[in-house]
């Protein structure tokens, strides 16, 4: 459902050019995750700011991106507002910024709805209501009104999902959502977003550094390193037989963590970083 | 909690003078253009300022004077403040070469000694009390545009701004609903101060006779008549040059007050 082609994204830094990301080609379909990886520095959040083009200007980008039979890189922003948040949606590695402080959660759902599918204040509200409970907040009708400031981090997270999925978009752009989450929120965010997967047989594009989320929640994988794709394939044969030696680093650095070789390491650590990238769901 | 005391004085100080202009017909005993007495006279229980050398009521002429005082700071921050807050989030906002147009017109207006200015479009038109309010508006407006720029530059950083823009939100959208309720403290100080400066400009233009006309009242022009009568009847100077002083340094007080707030919350 969407694809995209040889895309670059260059960086102009005084004189020279900085290749974030490198002629990187992948496709999603509907109602799988994709998980993209790499360490920080290779390129996935900025695929994923192409994708929508909330891209600096001064930024080069190149290639295709086809999302309904469109190339979403040739057109004009009023036609790409129409689509941002209405049919590809995306949420962010910190909740604790990414909703304005200023503004009840309410009225930042409202929002989207507002403008995207022309709803008054009225049917806005209700709806509003309706995403808290599909995101599984309590007192709903009540919590409308709060401000971001009187919820907690995993809650808030929760409010960007029903922000993003207020219009049922088809295709979700997941820029490390659980990193900023405590271990146990991680676990309930990872479940909400295969649940809702499947509800709305969403398309998702999973962006991570941990490869324990990959292994739990993605179908395929592609690899990153340096802006350039090392490796694509199906998550389980990537991590029974990864073909690359960058792959295969990744992989053991997870199996380090999770199986530390120290015996005092396991005591302290074992757990919490287990929880991180061993068997959440 | 010193400057928070000062801030409620200053506020109470500011609320009771609006009350006074606001019911200056009810409260003022006297007509202001009226010639009540025969001469200049010292403050008695029937005239509480005394009389001013045309024999008019000081006190009515003070009330009447806050109204036009007020409104003109009033309606002179409206405009300054309306205008630096749209150039400076548009430069702010878009940055690039639109920043650059826009702050370099801030340069060219500060560099502009603001007074003559002031005296010179007062003296092309003629000057009456909406030109005064007007003139001064769109003369004061470059700290502010400033300002608001630094909060743009630093708010559309955030990652609810990007967040705003992933839902489909215009950039006009942002720039007002998004970031302008999240910049509002700053200006609220601004706009206070401001206030206070927009005053003492009509009481220097009035006091230069080139503001608010006689026989009209205001704080300014009262202190321009008292002039000439220093060592025969001070209280003509020291009423308005007191109001003056009091008004001022309350909006100071308040404005202050505000800074502390808003820092101790960020």
């Amino acid at each position: 459902m969407l694809e995209v082609k040889n895309l670059s994204t260059y960086f102009k830094q005084g004189d020279s050019t900085v290749k974030a990301v490198d002629n990187v080609s992948f496709s999603v379909a509907k109602g799988e995750i994709l998980g993209l990886v790499g360490e920080s520095g290779s390129g996935k959040s900025t695929i994923a700011h192409s994708i929508l083009k909330l891209i600096p200007a001064s930024a080069s980008v190149s290639g295709e991106i086809i999302f309904e039979n469109r190339n979403l890189l040739q057109l004009a922003e009023p036609e790409l507002i129409k689509i941002r948040g209405s049919k590809i949606s995306m949420i962010f590695q910190d909740p604790f910024t990414s909703l304005n402080p200023v503004l009840t959660i309410g009225e930042q759902i409202a929002e989207v709805l507002r403008f995207h599918q022309g709803m008054n204040r009225q049917q806005a509200r209700d709806r509003a209501i309706e995403l808290l409970e599909t995101v599984r907040i309590r007192n709903s009708g009540l919590r409308v009104r709060d401000y971001p400031h009187q919820f907690s981090g995993g809650m808030q997270q929760r409010v960007m999902i029903a922000i993003a999925l207020a219009c049922e978009p088809e295709f979700l752009i997941a820029d490390e959502p659980t990193t900023a989450l405590d271990v146990t929120i991680q676990a309930e965010i990872l479940r909400l977003i295969v649940e809702l997967k499947e509800k709305f047989n969403l398309g998702i594009m999973y962006i991570t550094h941990n490869f324990g989320i990959v292994k739990n929640i993605c179908q395929r994988v592609v690899v990153l390193n340096k802006g350039r794709v090392v490796e694509e394939g199906e998550t389980g044969q990537i991590f029974s037989n990864p073909q690359q030696a960058y792959t295969q680093r990744l992989i053991e650095c997870l199996r380090v963590l999770t199986h530390p070789p120290t015996p005092s390491l396991s005591k302290r650590g074992g757990g919490v970083l287990s929880a991180d990238g061993g068997e959440l769901l | 909690m010193g400057k928070n005391k000062l801030a409620i004085f200053g506020l109470s100080v500011l609320v009771f003078f609006t009350a006074l202009a606001i019911f200056a017909p009810v409260i003022a005993p006297y007509d202001p253009t009226e010639i009540v007495a025969e001469d200049t006279m010292g403050p008695s229980t029937q005239h509480w300022f005394g009389t001013d050398d045309y024999g008019r009521d000081i006190f009515s002429r003070a009330v009447y004077g806050a109204r036009i005082s007020l409104t003109v700071g009033l309606v002179a921050v409206s405009i300054s403040i309306s205008i630096g807050v749209l150039l400076g989030a548009l430069a702010g906002y878009f940055g690039g070469w639109t920043d650059s147009l826009i702050m370099r017109f801030v340069d060219v207006m500060l560099s502009f000694p603001s007074i003559f200015l002031i005296l010179t479009i007062q003296a092309m038109l003629t000057p009456n009390i909406y030109n005064v309010m007007v003139v001064i508006g769109i003369t004061s407006w470059m700290g502010v545009a400033r300002l608001v720029r630094g909060e743009y530059l630093k708010i559309r950083e955030l990652s609810y701004v990007e967040a705003a823009r992933a839902i489909g939100c215009s950039n006009k959208r942002i720039i007002f609903r998004h970031i302008l309720p999240n910049a509002q403290a700053p200006i609220i100080v601004a706009a206070t101060l401001g206030m206070a400066g927009a005053i003492l400009t009509e009481s220097a233009l009035s006091f230069l006779g080139m503001g608010v006309q006689p026989p009209m009242p205001s704080w300014g022009n009262m202190l321009m008549d008292a002039q000439a009568y220093m060592r025969d009847a001070p209280w003509m100077a020291v009423i308005p040059g007191l109001l003056i002083l009091i008004t001022v340094l309350s909006l100071y007080f308040i404005g202050e007050g505000l800074r502390e707030k808003s820092d101790v919350r960020s």
